[in-house]
């Protein structure tokens, strides 16, 4: 152990460092080496934290929020969303009728848009994006969700689905058939997954090409480059430092974008983000814990708190205990539950008790309806003239959603009012993906904490999810007595073409659901919020989560 | 979670496992130790004359840091037994009078008032109460890992200690697949794969970490007690082999395994808050557990940090206790540190 | 020796196997999963089927696993299902690992730069206050919570001082040229100096909270050898010949101490790989630990073998690396 014999592989590695310098060039361009948000005139940088890394570029095969939060901000829709509401209004078509059966939609497409890659945005774009999502393989067919959950079905079984054809009439009308009409349709052209394309880009990269292996997707090239219309265009996702960096499309149709960039740094730990926001290195991050927005608001930063769209409940399943077809036992289950307590203790600044399956922001909304009011004792009788009742009740661990952001909490809340009314609990956890799903949907538990944020404005998107199937839903609805009409006057409702009409029709089903039914019982509804620093203006907080970050300006400029 | 601090090196784990095994398998023999000053003892020959335990403890008890552990560790463990009795509210139960001030909104922790000196956690329960019945819980979390991991061990140990030859290589071989997954890893896998998490996967999870260190030290020394004279002595008198075994390997091989124990139990307190921290830890907190308590104040740390000091602090003490204990138990245990 | 390597590479590589297929039935055979993860609130007994037909896992887990080990053969280890989705566990793993080699290496530096000072003044004033108050310090600092200690941290350097950054491993207008993924070494190489100076000032707040665990072995191992070798004949004579108190502790004492403390330092790689798992989480360090939390967290199985089975391979070759040193070092182990 002599320092020589030491030195010797110092020096052969100082040699390698040199040798590997000789030829490591810097690939840097001198141009792009502006750094923060200080510096004005058109070319300062918006950094937002995220928790989660983006999951493809293609938001077609995207399913969360940390993808979409990206894609939003390069893609457009047909379909747009209006700025801090859940309305839709137009984006890249101008304008759009239906024919007197609903079903051949068409739509006027504003001119003069063109692709991030130069390609022109036309009709025949339009209709070379719905037959690229129509015409999926297996795998895709699987990944692509979205398509799934609002298109019924893809090619392969194109009786089953309910997108028929797409005609380009001329360059800027486009005629997009359904096979029936349906209440959310063209609503829900504005999701993000099916937002528009460049066709050209798409052929490049073999978007289509998904194949499924091992339990995984292997996407296209095109999926890690997706090219969109939207204000910002991609620069560069670096994986090895975790940052997605968005840069200003300068040829937008619509005003430009204030920033000339928008980074995403992802940051998984929570307590990390905040520390970032204070150490002012990011202008905001999404989804501020609950517990920290007042802290947050003190130290200067401003909370945006969306308003609620979601709807969080405990769900009955008389799959495995019949007591619960009885209505009486439902409803005392609801009356033994101290909700305002509940809200208040456990809840975010802004959180409802709620009175139906859906968030007062959507049409269809019952305004009529009050909540069930706390009564233990009648729930007490209630469960005794029933004989009793044991009631397995499960919660999720590993998990926070905006709808329930601590589930241990609350059902330990639930859980002793329920005892408190003589009811026996069988407490069940599981971890959210490692059986708690698979649990609810294979009816395990008579009771369970699930919750539902909205995709897009329509009551078909709550009350339709949950009991639209007769077969298909968490709540055994084939062993409830209601469970046949039910479904089918949902049916009925979203193919009513009427807005008025349909409108009624929901509100109908509301105050049956609360009265007569109860298969679930809705509990709160929680806004999320994001927060933003000091000096950060134009952001418009969505009850979607669909802020776009075009407006923001950093800093007063 | 932090590895032991006796232990961290993944493989040295193996080094000195071993070499702590032989230097107290011999201890009672005859080693060719020189003769060594004992503390306040005097001179004690070391050749057979005074045996290991009784040097060591006369050792021991002259010793400030062995004396600052034994204390804290035997506080420790009376909280722990009378927890329910000390504790002035009910740990599980919401209070009515913390439940009235508590708004998720504007007071999610509300501060100390009268009857409730430390106030309350962010569920309207009595913060005091659930540190000292947590103590109790934490005592458990930490004995039970730390036994299961014995028992393992000593199954596993025993089995290869006691025959040598295939058997042995084959428990060794089982015992390096173990220690091959580095331990954070194996404990987080095993609590990540439990299908349904509670106290008992943490524990559980921790325990198997263990287990394959224990097996080590335990057939170190019941290799080195198999060649000692009174075994050979036993087996020339025709003593069955069980009675070998169980009568008189391995009730002289257990030194260093117990001193071990005690160094388990700290880390395993501070393994099931890393566990909790990751959110693999029991999520069921009616009754309190420290690290479970210190795991929960995470997303509270920023605006409320005595949520997560109180909990850390009593870790760190308890911790701090058996680790110096366990040490200076080490440290006298060892022919060689004797001086 | 020869031999000796070929046979503990061959048991490796057994090992390795046991532990995959071992891997691979415990993930099967638990709940839920992959399909949840992806699915969430949307799932319905009617996609839940389509996602697992596609996937295969509807079939026999033997088929599954024969399947599995046939795509490995061809070097595919799967894509992943969140933490990078699509890209191949096997490359998700590779992209990782410079960032936690270089936290890594920097941690055990300062571990080694304090811990073998003061374990040699601890060790020379023993049972002093000096002495006492490290030893206790380095206890307390392996039980410190990681998260509570980067949380100071963090609100220390970064927030009140504002010296250091909070977490990432790069600030983000940077545009730093990539070659090798060690952030320092390549703004060393493409002479980016800012880039190199940024990136090793990300390294300073996770490399010290992961420090605390190696710099306490590496204080005590110093602390225990140095007591053994001041206790040597050697010592004495030198002592008595008359040498300066600089020669005796640079030639005699430090040199002969030494010998256990550098094959202790070889072997703090696994458990800075494991500490590696919660420090990268706490700052958001883009390396394997953090890739390890996500894939633990999202059930991204694919990303969840090759991890930990990479963590257990680099673990025996580790450990064989530190047996041949041993022989090469030590000639008492070659004549065995």
């Amino acid at each position: 152990m002599t320092f020589k014999r030491k030195a010797t592989p110092f020096a052969v590695l100082t040699a390698a460092a040199l040798a590997l310098t000789a030829c490591a060039q810097s690939d840097r361009d001198d141009s792009g080496s502006d750094s923060g948000s200080t510096s004005g005139g058109g070319s300062s940088t918006f950094t937002f934290g995220a928790a989660g890394a983006p999951k493809v570029m293609d938001p077609f095969y995207a399913t969360d929020g940390e993808t979409f939060r990206v894609t939003r901000q390069m893609f457009e829709g047909l379909v747009g969303i209006k700025a801090g509401s859940a309305e839709i209004e137009p984006e890249l078509a101008e304008k759009w009728e239906p024919d007197a059966s609903g079903t051949n939609w068409t739509f006027t497409l504003r001119e003069g848009v063109k692709f991030h890659d130069g390609e022109p945005f036309n009709a025949d774009a339009v209709c070379k994006n719905f037959e690229r999502m129509f015409d999926q393989n297996p795998a895709g067919q699987v990944a692509a969700e979205y398509w799934a959950g609002t298109f019924g079905a893809f090619k392969a079984k194109a009786a089953e689905s309910l997108y028929k054809g797409c005609e380009a009439k001329d360059e800027k009308t486009v005629v997009l058939s359904v096979t029936r009409p349906t209440s959310g349709f063209p609503t829900f052209l504005s999701l993000d997954s099916l937002s528009m394309q460049s066709p050209k880009a798409m052929d490049a990269g073999k978007a289509n090409d998904v194949v499924a292996q091992g339990e995984g997707f292997v996407y296209p090239a095109y999926s890690k480059a997706g090219v969109g219309t939207g204000p910002y265009k991609l620069e560069k996702y670096d994986e090895a430092n975790k940052t997605v960096t968005l840069v200003r499309n300068d040829d937008y149709w619509g005003e430009k974008a204030k920033n000339a960039k928008v980074v995403f740094k992802i940051i998984p730990d929570e307590s990390t983000r905040r520390q970032e926001l204070e150490a002012k290195s990011i202008n905001g991050y999404d989804l501020p814990n609950p517990a920290d927005w007042k802290g947050l608001e003190s130290a200067g930063n401003k909370v945006e708190i969306r308003p609620a769209f979601n709807v969080f409940y405990l769900g009955l399943n008389p799959t495995k205990n019949p007591k619960l077809t009885d209505l009486k036992v439902r409803k005392a289950i609801y009356q033994a539950i101290n909700r305002e307590e509940l809200v208040k203790t456990q809840l975010p600044e802004g959180a409802k008790v709620a009175t139906q399956m859906m968030p007062d922001t959507v049409s269809g909304y019952n305004k009529s309806l009050q909540p069930v009011a706390y009564d233990p004792a009648a729930a007490k009788a209630a469960i005794q003239a029933a004989g009793g009742l044991t009631l397995t009740f499960a919660y999720p661990s590993e998990v926070t959603r905006p709808y329930m952001p601590n589930p241990q909490k609350l059902y330990q809340a639930m859980a002793g009012d329920l005892e408190a009314a003589g009811i026996k609990v069988n407490t069940v956890t599981k971890p959210w993906n490692g059986g708690y799903l698979d649990g609810v949907d294979a009816n395990a538990f008579d009771a369970f904490l699930l919750g539902w944020t909205g995709d897009y404005d329509s009551a078909h998107n709550f009350i339709g999810t949950f009991f639209g199937s007769l077969d298909a839903n968490n709540f055994g609805l084939t062993k409830q007595a209601f469970g046949k009409t039910l479904a089918a006057d949902l049916a009925k409702a979203d193919s009513t073409v009427d807005e008025a009409e349909r409108t009624a029709m929901y509100e109908k089903i509301n105050q049956q659901i609360q009265e007569e039914y109860l298969p679930a019982l809705a509990i709160s509804h929680s806004p999320p919020a994001l927060v933003v620093g000091e000096g950060v203006e134009g952001v418009v907080a969505s009850p979607l989560t669909a802020e776009e970050f075009s407006g923001v300006t950093v800093g007063g400029k | 979670m932090n590895p032991s601090p006796m232990d961290p090196r993944p493989s040295a784990k193996k080094d000195r496992i071993d070499s702590l095994a032989e230097t107290s398998g011999r201890g009672g023999t005859a080693t060719a130790v020189k003769d060594v000053h004992v503390g306040a003892a005097g001179k004690v020959k070391d050749t057979g004359g005074v045996s290991l335990i009784a040097s060591a403890w006369a050792r021991l008890r002259r010793n400030p840091v062995f004396l600052l552990g034994l204390a804290i560790t035997v506080v420790f463990v009376l909280l722990a037994l009378f927890a329910p009795l000390l504790a002035p509210n009910d740990p599980t139960k919401r209070m009515p009078e913390l439940l009235e001030d508590l708004s998720r909104s504007t007071n999610p922790v509300p501060g100390p008032e009268a009857g409730f000196p430390l106030g309350s956690d962010d569920f309207g329960r009595d913060l005091l109460s659930r540190l000292i019945v947590g103590a109790r819980q934490t005592l458990i979390v930490g004995v039970f890992a730390t036994l299961f991991g014995l028992a393992g061990g000593i199954i596993l140990g025993t089995l290869a200690g006691a025959f040598g030859g295939w058997v042995d290589s084959l428990v060794m071989r089982i015992v390096d697949v173990m220690l091959s997954v580095p331990s954070l890893l194996l404990a987080v896998s095993i609590a990540a794969l439990a299908p349904r998490p509670s106290q008992w996967t943490v524990i559980i999870a921790i325990a198997v970490v263990q287990v394959p260190i224990f097996a080590r030290l335990l057939r170190g020394s019941m290799l080195a007690q198999r060649a000692s004279d009174h075994v050979l002595a036993a087996r020339a008198l025709g003593v069955k082999q069980s009675s070998i075994v169980f009568r008189h390997m391995l009730p002289n091989s257990l030194g260093p395994v117990i001193v071990q124990s005690t160094l388990v139990l700290a880390t395993s307190i501070i393994d099931a808050a890393a566990l909790s921290f990751l959110g693999l830890g029991n999520p069921d907190d009616r009754q309190p557990e420290w690290g479970q308590m210190l795991g929960a104040s995470q997303q509270w740390i920023r605006d409320y940090p005595h949520l997560a000091f109180y909990p850390a602090a009593c870790i760190i003490v308890v911790a701090l206790g058996f680790t110096l204990m366990g040490e200076s138990l080490r440290e006298a245990l060892d022919p060689k540190s004797r001086r | 020796m020869l031999r000796f390597i070929v046979r503990r590479l061959v048991q490796m590589v057994g090992v390795l196997i046991v532990l995959s297929l071992l891997l691979f039935l415990w993930l099967r055979s638990l709940p839920g999963g992959t399909v949840s993860a992806i699915l969430g609130e949307r799932a319905t007994p009617a996609s839940r089927a389509a996602m697992e037909a596609q996937f295969g896992l509807d079939q026999p887990v033997w088929v599954q696993y024969a399947k599995f080990v046939g795509r490995v053969l061809q070097g595919n280890f799967g894509p992943s299902t969140a933490v990078l989705p699509g890209r191949d566990a096997l490359d998700i793993f590779l992209q990782r690992l410079p960032a936690t080699i270089e936290l890594s290496l920097f941690a055990l530096a300062i571990a080694v730069a304090l811990g073998i000072p003061l374990g040699y003044f601890a060790a020379r004033r023993k049972e002093t206050f000096l002495d006492n108050a490290s030893v206790v310090g380095s206890l307390i600092g392996v039980a410190v919570p990681v998260f509570f200690l980067g949380f100071l941290l963090q609100r220390v350097f970064a927030i009140e001082l504002g010296w250091l950054p909070v977490s990432g491993r790069q600030s983000t207008g940077l545009d730093a040229t990539r070659i090798t993924g060690f952030f320092v070494l390549d703004g060393i190489l493409t002479r980016e100096w800012d880039a190199a100076w940024d990136s090793f000032k990300h390294l300073i707040l996770p490399a010290v909270t992961l420090a605390t665990i190696p710099f306490a072995v590496v204080f005590r191992i110093t602390r225990a050898s140095v007591l053994e070798v001041l206790d040597e004949d050697y010592i004495r004579t030198a002592e008595s010949k008359g040498l300066t108190a600089r020669i005796i502790r640079g030639r005699h004492i430090l040199r002969n101490a030494m010998l256990p403390v550098t094959t202790t330092i070889g072997l703090q790689v696994g458990a800075l790989l494991a500490g590696a798992v919660l420090t990268e989480t706490v700052f958001g360090f883009a390396g394997v630990g953090d890739a390890l939390a996500t894939a633990f967290r999202l059930r991204d199985y694919a990303v969840l073998q090759v991890l930990i089975l990479a963590a257990a391979g680099i673990y025996v070759i580790v450990n064989l690396l530190v047996d041949i040193m041993y022989a090469v070092i030590d000639p008492r182990v070659r004549t065995r």
